[in-house]
Parts: structure tokens; C-alpha cells; sequence
């Protein structure tokens, strides 16, 4: 089987980058790049006009498979990634059982096999059953596929364990995704701590109780000489706080999500519950710095923190709203408007933080289009305006706080280990 | 004017002359007009309350339903009597011993009530925003009778209207506010609406009670007892609950009350006139000391009888704006 992808331009993050080239991929692998190839094919897509990218790749993502699946499944979730143009996926553990152990790795491999969509790559707990008290088999979960480890959505909140999560997860060369977030300041609070919070009666998330564990975990990682990536950083601080530690050496790497650097807390107004996630929509000047960030390289990538929740766990007082915003299907035209759009980045800048750099940290042989790599593509059109309907989603859920936004950026196809798949 | 005059003149205005929306949810979206013309039918409406035989038709046909899902003395009894006095159907349902009990959401319980052919849903709950997401959901009309930290704007409306009955204005009126800013919605909703109507608010509480950003809401926030009531016309004490105690807000009841309780030697800093208020319950001794509380400028008791007419003026208004 010979796919042949003519008069695109190709984007990578390094290297051949922002030129007119075709494709000629040959089962599973890429060929050949160069322009104009006259060779026989049994497929071609042609892609005049748009822009061929390495397939996109999500770091963190909720697939709630296995325990709830009435909010999303491997099956709603792949094919929700897929038209966002997602090649690949590392969903995490906070699942019902939690994935702390081998079978449940094995599960999520064998049911994403059978689904053969967007690949997809489980996070392991930290502690079994995310309670922080007990690391889980690191070795053996590495051996059997984990991808890195996390309790997200529990925040590790002994210092302590998390030092030695971090060199027991080295020990394996594995990666921890810390959650940052020091719970005993959020208290019950449900949105971030400000003026909007107090005009809208809601109880607060400060700033720096996400700052204070981003500073914590930095430090550890600096003390135990371990790597660490943060997850979803939402404020200048947290920005700030990271750039000074990779200027000091620090193997750390940060991720943040389309939401914080789109929106900000007065999306909550009139109890949105849909603006409702965790770390919170911050201010206006938290997006500047978060924008900074990407531009500067001190946050590598952007994840999407794909949260599905069913309507009627949103359809509540916001109090009791669950957190967390779907993200697949919104990530590439959100960053795309509003990254690269506004001249803040380029596509190259944008591939490495949504395809190049993820693989990097999460070491996959992915996110960069040459000769002989596994051909896993995504081809968008960034010229149409389009405008955001959640009823469209293919995910199960329609939590989004984005629908009739106008933005750019339509996935045309995904390509996954040389078939075509969308 | 005799009561059937004053039927007569209250009945005949079947159009209202200001237009309101389907539900008062706080006083963060009311206008001056708005809240004056509130203000205006509850004076009317208070002569009601004070004839012998209270009872007017204003009501009649209407059904007002009061739903609590906190307990509530005065607030609740103000609603269900300010219905019975102008002859609508008053009924009530409490969280406990309803199928809220059972774990049925706000938006079903809501839709049940409204398909019995309910008017009004007067509503209190624990969540700020609750309020908003049954107004949404419902036919019926629906009062805020407070929700959470977020909004309480019918004991703000009957606090300007005893404000207004005793000062004659509120503009340029310097007003404390003294007690916990941070959990009350009372002091949010008279701050929203004081500060409309041309009040300088002074909001006083230790630091731990007082929420972030409060000052751009155009109030000023001090600490100092001293800088708030210096001068002041109007003082209201907000109620300090005794578990702020436990969760690290305040260290004692007792240091609380001498750096911002609110006794004789400290109002000697108010206005010698300084009219004293306080939505209730109060923790005598805390708050506000009890001769204070008691005394000549004290107007708790008048404030609980406006609260009777501020809801039937209320009523009254959301029943008719569809006519």
C-alpha cells in the first residue's frame, strides 16, 4: 500500500520545515519527501492548500475508561482524538479501578488495539489507588507500557512521598506528572480567588497554592536530581518559577492547555459551570505570561487536560459542578487562533508544543515527518473560518465552554502508521 | 387612607410603570429606579400591615411557594405571611423531609414545583448561584431569598427602606459595615446597592474575613474599627458564626468583640445619631452588645416589620409585570 501526499507544505518543529513537499509513504513508514515525486501510488490525498503536520500528540487526557464510561469510553474518546487530529494519546490513571497495576496497563493496550484508532498510551498511578501512601510497582508497570506516572486529579500532597516517587520513578528512567496543586489552601474553593470570586460568592482557589507545589516539586526534582514534568500550569508564577528553574539546570519540563491561555475567570460569570476545571481559569495577565511561556520555550507542550463529564454532572449548582472542560476536538484550531494567528508563534513553534515535544518527553519515535519514521500525520486547513459546535463533538460528553467560538484550523485527515484513518 | 382606598389605588395600576425582570436574583443587576420603585410599593404596603384586619386581593389566584433548603426564621415567615395578608396560596417545602432529602437535583425539584402551577418560587439555598440555575429552569418567577456567599436582596432592599425612613436619603450617607464581609451575602447585596444609590459603605472585619478585590466593588475596607464608624450614620453588624472560630478566621469570640464588636464605647466613634442594624439572627454579646441592641437607635425590630412589607411589595410586582 503506497500513500502518496502531494502539494502540501509540510511542517516540522526541527529541520525540513514550512516547505511545498510531497509524501510518499509505504505501509507503515514514510518513504520518501521531495518535491513533485512522480511515483506510482495506490492512494493520494491531495493536500493543495494545507499544511501536512507530524501527528498530534496529547500528553494528558481523561479517557474514564475503565468505572465511567458514561462520560466517555476508549472507543468515544479515541474517535473523539482522531478528529482533533490526534495521532497519539497518554491518558491518565484516575480511573475507577485506578490503573496502578499491570492488568489495568494491559487493559487499556488491548482494548485501544482492538479499537485501532488514535494510539493510546496509559499513565500509571503514582500510589496505588492515588492515595498517596504507598508507591505502586513502578518496574513492572514501565515494563508493561506505563508511559509515565501520575495521581493526577489527587495531588500528591506529602512532600515526603513525593521525593521518593521521584527517585523510585528515576530508578525505571520514568517520568512523574505532577499535579500541582496544595489542597489545604484551596479548601472547598471552586474557581480561582480574585474579584470575580467574591462578586460571584464562590470560594476561591488561590494562585499560589498551585505555585507553591510547582515550587515544591521543582525543587525536589532539582534536590534528587530527578526529571519532572508539571502538569497544566495556569499562572505567571507557576511560569515564572519554571523558567528560573531550567535556567538553573532543572530537568524539568511544563505543560499547559488551550483553556489558559484562551480564557480566563470571567467565564465563570453567571455560574458557567462549564468554565468550572482545575487549576482554574485565571486573569487576563496570567494568559499574557502563560503566551510568554510557549513563545519562550518554558512551557513545552500543550496538552489538552480532555475532561469529559455527562450534562447532568454540569447541570448543577456550580458549587457541585464536577471540574474539567473536553478538549481533543477544540485543541489544534483554539491554539491555532490563538497562537499562531496573532503572530505569537509559529506553526513550526506550534508543532513541536503539540506533536515534537510531547514525544520527546514522553519518549515516543514520533512527532517529526522524515524518511523512515512511522508515518502518523495530520493534515489541517487553517484558511476557513469555522465556528464551534459542541453538538458536532464526537466525544460522549459536551462540556465545553467553547461553543460558537470562530476560530481556524480544520482537520482534514489523520493518518496513523500509513492508513488513513480520518 | 383607608384600606379600601388604598387597595383601590394599589390595584388600579395593573400595568406596572417600571419594568422588571422575570426573577430577583440579587441587586447586582438592579437599577436606582428599580429599587426605589421596590421601595415606593412597600411603603404603600405597609399600611397594610398595620390596618387591623390585614388582608388585601392582591394575591388572589396566586400561588407562592417558599423553598429552604437552609433554616431561616424571619425570612421565610416574612414571605409565607406577606402572601397570606395579600390572599395568595402560601405553601412551603423544607430540604429535610422533601424528596431533596432523596437526592433529587434543584433543576427537578424546580420543574415539579413549577408544573403545580406555582407563581413564585421563593428560594434559600447553600450554593452561591443556586438561585440563578432554578430561574433558568422554571416557568414561575424566582426570589432570591439567598444563596450561599452571593446575593440576599430582599434584606438589603428592606435594610435601604429603613434607611430611607429614618435618614430621609442615602446619598452621601456614610454606612459601616461591620462583622464577617467574607461568608455574608447580606453584606454583598446592600454594598452592590448602597453604592448605587450614592452611599459611601465602609466595610470593617479582621482580614481574615474580608474577601479578595472587595474594594473595587466600590466599597472601602478597613480594619481599623475607629476609621469606619468615625462619623458614621448608619451602622450594621453582620453576624460572626461561632465556627469561624474553628477553621482559623478568628481566634476568639472574645478578642473579636474587642477590637469590632459594637457596643457603647465603640459607637461613641459613630454619629452621635448613628441608627444601629442587623439582619439576624444576632449572637448578643459578639456582634453587638445587648443595650446597644436594645436601645433607642437600635432598628432591628423596625427592619423585621419593612421585611414583611419589602416582600409583599415583591410579590406583588413580579405577580403583575406579565399583565
Amino acid at each position: 500500500m503506497r500513500l502518496l501526499i502531494k502539494n502540501g507544505t509540510l511542517i516540522n518543529a526541527e529541520g525540513l520545515t514550512e516547505m511545498k513537499r510531497d509524501i510518499l509513504i509505504a505501509d507503515e513508514m514514510i518513504m520518501q519527501i521531495k518535491e513533485n515525486i512522480t511515483d506510482e501510488y495506490d492512494m493520494m490525498i491531495d493536500a493543495t492548500g494545507c499544511h501536512v503536520l507530524p501527528g498530534l500528540i496529547d500528553a494528558h487526557c481523561h479517557l474514564r475508561e475503565p468505572g465511567f464510561e458514561y462520560k466517555e469510553d476508549i472507543e468515544s474518546g479515541t474517535l473523539s482524538a482522531l478528529h482533533g487530529g490526534f495521532t497519539s494519546i497518554a491518558c491518565m490513571p484516575n480511573t475507577n479501578p485506578v490503573i496502578d497495576n499491570e492488568a489495568l496497563i494491559n487493559y487499556i493496550y488491548d482494548r485501544s488495539k482492538q479499537i485501532n484508532r488514535t494510539k493510546v498510551y496509559p499513565i500509571a498511578a503514582v500510589s496505588i489507588n492515588q492515595e498517596g501512601k504507598m508507591l505502586t510497582e513502578m518496574g513492572f508497570l514501565k515494563l508493561a507500557g506505563a508511559i509515565a506516572f501520575s495521581d493526577d486529579g489527587k495531588p500528591v500532597e506529602s512532600s515526603s512521598f513525593m521525593k521518593k516517587a521521584l527517585l523510585y520513578a528515576d530508578t525505571f528512567d520514568g517520568l512523574i506528572i505532577s499535579h500541582c496543586e496544595d489542597k489545604s489552601l484551596c479548601e472547598d474553593g471552586v474557581m480561582n480567588e480574585g474579584y470575580m470570586s467574591t462578586v460571584l460568592g464562590l470560594s476561591g482557589i488561590p494562585k499560589v497554592a498551585e505555585e507553591l507545589m510547582v515550587y515544591r516539586d521543582v525543587r525536589l526534582a532539582e534536590y534528587t536530581g530527578t526529571k519532572i514534568h508539571i502538569a497544566h500550569i495556569s499562572t505567571r508564577e507557576s511560569v515564572d518559577i519554571i523558567r528560573q528553574a531550567k535556567n538553573r539546570g532543572v530537568k524539568v519540563t511544563a505543560e499547559t492547555c488551550p483553556h489558559y491561555f484562551t480564557l480566563t475567570e470571567e467565564s465563570c460569570d453567571h455560574f458557567n459551570t462549564l468554565a468550572k476545571v482545575n487549576p482554574p481559569l485565571r486573569t487576563s495577565d496570567d494568559v499574557i505570561a502563560i503566551i510568554e511561556g510557549l513563545k519562550d520555550g518554558t512551557i513545552d507542550i500543550i496538552a489538552t487536560d480532555h475532561a469529559p463529564h455527562h450534562n447532568d454532572e454540569k447541570n448543577v449548582e456550580f458549587s457541585y459542578a464536577s471540574n474539567g472542560l473536553i478538549g481533543f476536538e477544540t485543541a489544534f484550531c483554539l491554539s491555532y487562533t490563538y497562537l499562531v494567528k496573532p503572530g505569537h508563534l509559529t506553526m513550526s513553534q506550534l508543532v513541536s508544543l503539540m506533536s515534537f515535544k510531547p514525544a520527546r518527553i514522553l519518549s515516543l519515535d514520533a512527532g517529526e515527518i522524515n524518511e523512515g519514521k512511522q508515518a502518523d500525520l495530520t493534515i489541517v486547513d487553517v484558511n476557513e473560518r469555522k465556528t464551534i459546535d459542541i453538538t458536532k463533538f464526537k466525544s460522549k460528553s459536551s462540556n465545553s465552554p467553547y461553543h460558537g467560538f470562530e476560530v481556524y484550523g480544520e482537520i482534514k485527515n489523520v493518518i496513523i502508521d500509513g492508513k488513513v484513518v480520518l | 387612607m383607608s384600606l379600601t382606598v388604598l387597595t383601590a389605588c394599589i390595584y388600579a395600576e395593573s400595568e406596572l410603570e417600571m419594568k422588571f425582570e422575570k426573577d430577583l436574583l440579587g441587586l447586582k443587576n438592579l437599577n436606582e429606579e428599580q429599587i426605589l420603585y421596590v421601595i415606593d410599593t412597600a411603603r404603600k404596603m405597609k399600611m397594610l400591615i398595620d390596618s387591623p384586619n390585614k388582608k388585601s386581593p392582591q394575591l388572589q389566584g396566586k400561588t407562592i411557594i417558599t423553598l429552604f433548603y437552609e433554616n431561616s426564621t424571619r425570612t421565610r415567615m416574612s414571605f409565607e405571611l406577606a402572601t397570606k395578608y395579600m390572599s395568595g396560596n402560601a405553601a412551603n417545602i423544607s430540604a429535610s423531609g422533601s424528596s431533596v432529602a432523596k437526592g433529587e437535583t434543584l433543576i427537578d425539584t424546580g420543574k415539579t414545583l413549577d408544573m403545580m402551577g406555582t407563581d413564585i418560587i421563593v428560594m434559600r439555598h447553600p450554593c452561591s448561584g443556586a438561585a440563578d440555575l432554578l430561574a433558568k429552569n422554571v416557568r414561575a418567577s424566582v426570589i432570591n431569598a439567598g444563596d450561599g456567599m452571593n446575593e440576599h436582596p430582599t434584606q438589603a432592599l428592606l435594610d435601604f427602606y429603613t434607611i430611607l425612613e429614618h435618614k430621609g436619603h442615602i446619598r452621601d450617607l456614610k454606612i459601616a459595615i461591620v462583622g464577617d464581609i467574607k461568608h455574608s451575602r447580606v453584606a454583598r447585596s446592600n454594598v452592590y446597592g448602597l453604592t448605587r444609590l450614592g452611599a459611601k459603605v465602609f466595610l470593617c472585619a479582621p482580614k481574615t474575613l474580608i474577601p479578595p478585590d472587595m474594594e473595587k466593588t466600590g466599597a472601602i475596607i478597613t480594619t481599623n474599627l475607629k476609621e469606619a464608624l468615625d462619623g458614621a450614620e448608619v451602622v450594621m453588624g453582620l453576624r460572626i458564626q461561632k465556627e469561624r472560630q474553628n477553621s482559623g478566621l478568628l481566634s476568639s469570640v472574645r478578642e473579636y468583640h474587642k477590637f469590632f464588636g459594637l457596643n457603647e464605647q465603640s459607637l461613641k466613634m459613630a454619629d452621635k445619631d448613628a441608627y444601629i442594624m442587623h439582619p439576624g439572627p444576632v449572637n448578643r454579646g459578639v456582634e453587638l452588645a445587648s443595650n446597644v441592641m436594645d436601645g433607642p437607635l437600635s432598628l432591628i425590630n423596625e427592619q423585621v416589620k419593612n421585611g414583611v412589607a419589602i416582600r409583599m411589595a415583591l410579590l406583588y410586582i413580579l405577580t403583575r409585570r406579565s399583565i
